[in-house]
């Protein structure tokens, strides 16, 4: 066992926040939410001290409210007119569904209803800057083939795609996409079930700068393709979910190292505006999405 | 493996033999004198036989009936304070309080690997059989067992005088508080008594019984975790005993948390990073500087005198109000920056600093701030502003000397425009970058025309690296320095922006008709300025004014004719010149951009999509709350103002919104190789009947040599049956 010093009182103190703090977040854990916007500071968002003291207070009573286990603060999509607060709820099964609620003002909150494939389909249409006014309705005009008997008709037609969809849609999508956790942070028992790790004491600083050690917090996709061999180096019950060392275009991650080697932080290019702070050594890591709600296609160019 | 642990055991074994009896007599009389007999005999036979009467003949044919004897050496070695052997380091290595009975149990145990169900059947049927067919071999063994849990105590009772506390108080049944040991504890005593009782074979049944279930519920695996309390346990106890911490009881929970993480702890690979935190202490290192700069200086006067010049910004204070407005920077990285500034203004010559923002880089980010040097005290740029004159040069002159020997292609690049002096334009402010506070701050050079066009056209990350080249089409003349220059030109043209009202045109009347053409670029602050509500700063977007000028399409704030230059200068290449003019539109419109100071109201929209957005940074505090603005054509950048102070930050990526994709500008059309002429256009071959006519035309000029009108007509023919 490695000398471990609880020095000064102060030490520990800090060392007994830290764990209070840290529990196995995966967004930002509204009760650590002052620490975890601190440490996500860097990508220059944040939030006034009026919305974070909103946010604290109203999460708690969210939480009450809908009985969740806990509230994560999710992060801001701008808006044009107004920005969208979105929070997610977790319930007692960690990995269930989650819940989403947005808000504009960060007191009243209202829950959005679950992401469908069909929505994705819907709003992939539309482009541009979120208004910040949930009924706002984009307009979309598509050809549509009308049969009439035999004839077929092409008709172009107006959908009116409602923004509450879209905002659905670019959660699920951003989730779905850019969702981080740590490697260990979870395990898979051989079961099947996944738990948190309650061991879980962080990466070291050398695994901390590489993308292997970090995976998408999702069903895995790209576990199933890989050969034997690949698998063969994997351990089954911390590789279960896809690393983002083979997301492709290569290099969609910016990884860096903050506040002298004690903070990691990886940014996504697909989606800029995701930042995924991770201290090195202690539980804290969580992400926080500040951005337009639009995807970076221009990607392939800028590398 | 074997061989090292009977060594040890002899010697043990004669120890005990000399200084063992004395405390026996006191603690078996005590109990049963019949124990002491047996135990005695015992003793006497050890020596003879080594190890066999720990490895009995009858147990060791069974499957796995090696593996509780380990622990036991493992106990008598480790109890006798000799190292451990290596091999005495088996997962199944038992707690010093279930070893006794452990090696009671040896033969039920057999295999500790099998599940739980088929252990709790089988091996306690299998143990009667056993129990039956060894007849006379078990109470030899009950002896050994309680043989060895009387030696510990005497051997250990020096060095450990606790450890004997706990096995002693063990043996006489005092440690009811362990639940789980309640029935070992329980069944050991009962060893004791066996001997005693004649032992009867009915009585270790129930007693096997009763073990098996509680080893049978230590055994249990988590549904969670996949582990069981009885693997834990043994585990727990091989770490204190091998690592034999101080107090161990004291940090037993986490002994406990650290056998965990071992199960989640990837092996080590043989390749070893290197010092991972020589990083860490460099930065910590580098930054110390930046706390000790207020005290090296010591003098007072310098100090009045820097903060009569203003040149430091109070970025506190700023950052103070961005934070209201939902941006910045944490407070600790801000106030890190604000030293770094003061190193940088206090190492140059600096007029008025400016913390500009950050640039978001893949590797490392940019810390960028605006600096104006003071008068005169910018020979730094000249000097480098020859230094990229001689380069161009030097690129015209090798054309020219290519000239004799290629072949000269028709493709000639535009004029260059000439980049603005320093001091105007786009390059009215000088830019210093650093990676982190700490890091040296480096200047940006100066910012060309061709870079503001082609980085108008690209799109792409910043590295953090200023060597980088930049890799695009079209292809970006110079490296990230230069790219990182004009995104900051463009950046701060774009969205550089105060209340009106707060500057304005300087007073120099007598040259407004040159400013009126070139438009005006000189402003200063106005010290008449009463400050504008804030409510009105949100609810207009004319009450702000942009205050940096405006780039043109040429790349250049102030425009310039590049027909007017190439005439006075390049007076030789005149005449293809004019060739090209006439392609080209004779006269160039002058690109004419909004003047300094126009509101932001003007500005033009991206797709439907307004150019900023306002708002007040708190609708529950009106009163004190404070405009903000935030630019949608270049996210990342905001304004804040009071109404009497304003402040202009940008943090992000360094790249314009488009609500398209981007789109790479396509290559040009391709040149004609060589001008195509009617003697290499291919034509028709000529019929029997012209080539009869042409021949014939042909003997008719050679018999008229006289008439040459005649030849020239026929000359002409020729000419068309080429």
């Amino acid at each position: 066992m490695e000398g471990r010093s609880f020095g000064s009182p102060w030490t520990r103190l800090l060392l007994a926040t830290w764990r209070a703090l840290s529990r196995a977040a995966c967004a930002m854990d509204a009760e650590s939410l002052l620490l975890s916007l601190e440490l996500a500071s860097g990508s220059g968002q944040g939030l006034s001290p009026d919305r974070r003291a909103s946010l604290l207070t109203s999460l708690m009573l969210v939480k009450r409210d809908y009985r969740f286990d806990r509230v994560l603060f999710w992060g801001r999509i701008l808006g044009l007119v107004a920005d969208y607060y979105i929070a997610q709820g977790v319930s007692e099964d960690q990995l269930a569904p989650r819940k989403t609620l947005y808000s504009l003002n960060c007191m009243e909150w209202s829950l959005l209803p679950p992401a469908t494939e069909e929505m994705e389909m819907q709003t992939s249409v539309v482009k541009g800057r979120f208004m910040g006014d949930p009924s706002h309705e984009y307009e979309h005009t598509e050809l549509q083939k009308v049969n009439e008997g035999e004839k077929v008709f092409e008709e172009e037609v107006v959908v009116q795609i409602k923004e509450e969809k879209r905002l659905v849609s670019v959660i699920d999508q951003i989730d779905k996409a850019v969702a981080v956790i740590p490697r260990g942070a979870l395990f898979k028992t051989p079961f099947g079930p996944i738990n948190v790790n309650r061991t879980f004491e962080g990466l070291s600083l050398s695994e901390a700068k590489k993308l292997s050690s970090y995976f998408h917090f999702r069903e895995p996709v790209e576990l199933k393709n890989k050969t034997l061999l690949e698998k063969a180096e994997l351990d089954p019950s911390l590789d279960f979910m896809d690393s983002l060392e083979h997301d492709i275009p290569k290099g969609s991650w910016s990884v860096q190292m903050e506040r002298g080697n004690a903070l990691v932080v990886l940014r996504s290019l697909l989606w800029p505006g995701l930042t995924f702070y991770h201290a090195p050594r202690t539980k804290n890591y969580g992400y926080i999405y500040v951005g337009t709600g639009e995807k970076n296609l221009d990607l392939p160019f800028m590398l | 493996m074997e061989d090292s642990v009977p060594v040890n055991q002899k010697i043990e074994h004669q120890e005990l033999g000399e200084t063992g009896r004395p405390w026996e007599e006191t603690v078996t009389t005590s109990q049963d004198p019949e124990l002491g007999l047996s135990e005695a005999l015992e003793l006497e036979q050890r020596p003879d036989t080594g190890l066999q009467p720990r490895s009995s003949p009858p147990r060791t044919p069974r499957s796995g009936a090696g593996t509780p004897d380990r622990p036991v050496d493992d106990l008598v070695g480790q109890r006798s304070s000799f190292p451990p052997s290596p091999s005495q380091e088996l997962p199944s290595t038992l707690s010093p309080l279930a070893l006794a009975r452990q090696d009671f149990m040896a033969p039920s145990q057999s295999d500790k690997t099998t599940s739980v169900t088929s252990e709790a059947e089988t091996s306690h049927f299998g143990h009667l059989e056993q129990l039956s067919d060894k007849g006379g071999s078990t109470p030899h063994q009950i002896c050994q067992s309680e043989g060895n849990t009387f030696h510990q105590p005497q051997q250990t009772k020096y060095p450990l005088h606790d450890l004997r506390g706990v096995s002693h108080s063990t043996s006489k049944q005092k440690e009811l508080r362990f639940d789980i040991f309640q029935e070992d504890d329980s069944n050991n005593n009962y060893h004791l008594d066996q001997p005693e009782s004649g032992a009867s074979e009915v009585a270790p049944s129930m007693l096997e019984i009763a073990i098996q279930n509680t080893k049978a519920y230590l055994l249990k695996t988590s549904s969670k975790s996949g582990l069981n309390l009885y693997d834990h346990l043994s585990e727990m106890l091989t770490k204190v005993l091998d690592q034999r911490p101080e107090n161990a009881v004291d940090i037993i929970e986490n002994i406990s948390q650290d056998v965990k993480m071992e199960h989640f702890s990837k092996k080590l690979d043989t390749l070893q990073n290197e010092n991972e935190m020589l990083a860490t202490y460099e930065i910590a290192e580098k930054q110390k500087i930046l706390f000790l700069q207020g005290n090296l200086e010591g003098a007072d006067q310098e100090l009045e005198d820097e903060i009569a010049e203003h040149a430091l910004p109070n970025i506190m204070e700023s950052a103070f109000y961005f934070e209201q407005a939902g941006v910045g920077l944490g407070t600790d990285e801000t106030y890190r920056i604000f030293l770094a500034l003061k190193q940088l203004t206090d190492t140059h010559p600096i007029q008025k600093c400016r913390f500009w923002g950050k640039i978001l880089g893949l590797e490392m980010n940019y810390i960028v701030a605006e600096v104006e040097f003071r008068e005169g005290e910018d020979e730094e740029e000249v000097e480098e502003e020859d230094v990229s004159e001689e380069r161009d040069n030097g690129d015209s002159e090798a054309d020219e000397d290519n000239e004799d020997e290629l072949p000269r292609p028709f493709y000639r690049a535009p004029q260059a425009i000439p980049k603005e002096e320093s001091r105007t334009g786009a390059n009215k402010y000088v830019y210093f970058v650093c990676n982190e506070p700490g890091r040296p701050w480096v200047k940006l050079p100066a910012v060309t025309p061709a870079q503001i066009v082609i980085a108008r056209k690209i799109k792409k990350f910043f590295t953090g690296r200023l060597d980088t080249p930049i890799i695009s089409y079209p292809p970006f003349p110079g490296n990230e320095s230069n790219y990182l220059r004009a995104q900051i030109a463009r950046i701060s043209a774009g969205t550089h922006v105060s209340p009106l009202g707060f500057y304005h045109f300087g007073e120099e009347e007598g040259e407004e008709e040159e400013e009126i053409e070139s438009g005006r670029d000189s402003f200063e602050e106005n010290p008449d300025f009463e400050g504008i509500q804030v409510i009105d700063l949100v609810e207009s977007l004319s009450n702000w004014v942009h205050h940096v000028q405006h780039i043109l399409p040429q790349g250049r704030c102030n425009w310039f004719n590049p027909i007017q230059k190439s005439e006075e200068e390049e007076e030789e290449e005149d005449e293809e010149k004019e060739e090209e003019k006439g392609e080209e539109p004779d006269d160039i419109e002058q690109e004419v951009g909004p003047p300094l100071l126009t509101p932001i109201s003007e500005d033009l929209e991206i797709q439907n999509t307004s150019p900023w957005t306002t708002r007040l940074s708190s609708n529950l505090i009106p009163q004190y709350a404070i405009a903000v603005l935030r630019s949608n054509l270049w996210p990342g950048a905001y304004a804040f103002s009071n109404g009497k102070k304003f402040e202009n930050l940008y943090i992000g990526w360094g790249h314009k919104y488009s609500p398209d994709s981007y789109t790479p500008p396509v290559p040009p059309p391709v040149y004609q190789e060589y001008p195509s002429g009617p003697e290499i256009t291919e034509m028709d071959d000529p019929t029997v009947e012209e080539e009869q006519a042409f021949r014939a035309a042909q003997e008719a000029a050679a018999d008229s040599t006289e008439e040459n009108e005649e030849t020239e007509e026929e000359e002409d023919e020729e000419d068309d049956y080429d």
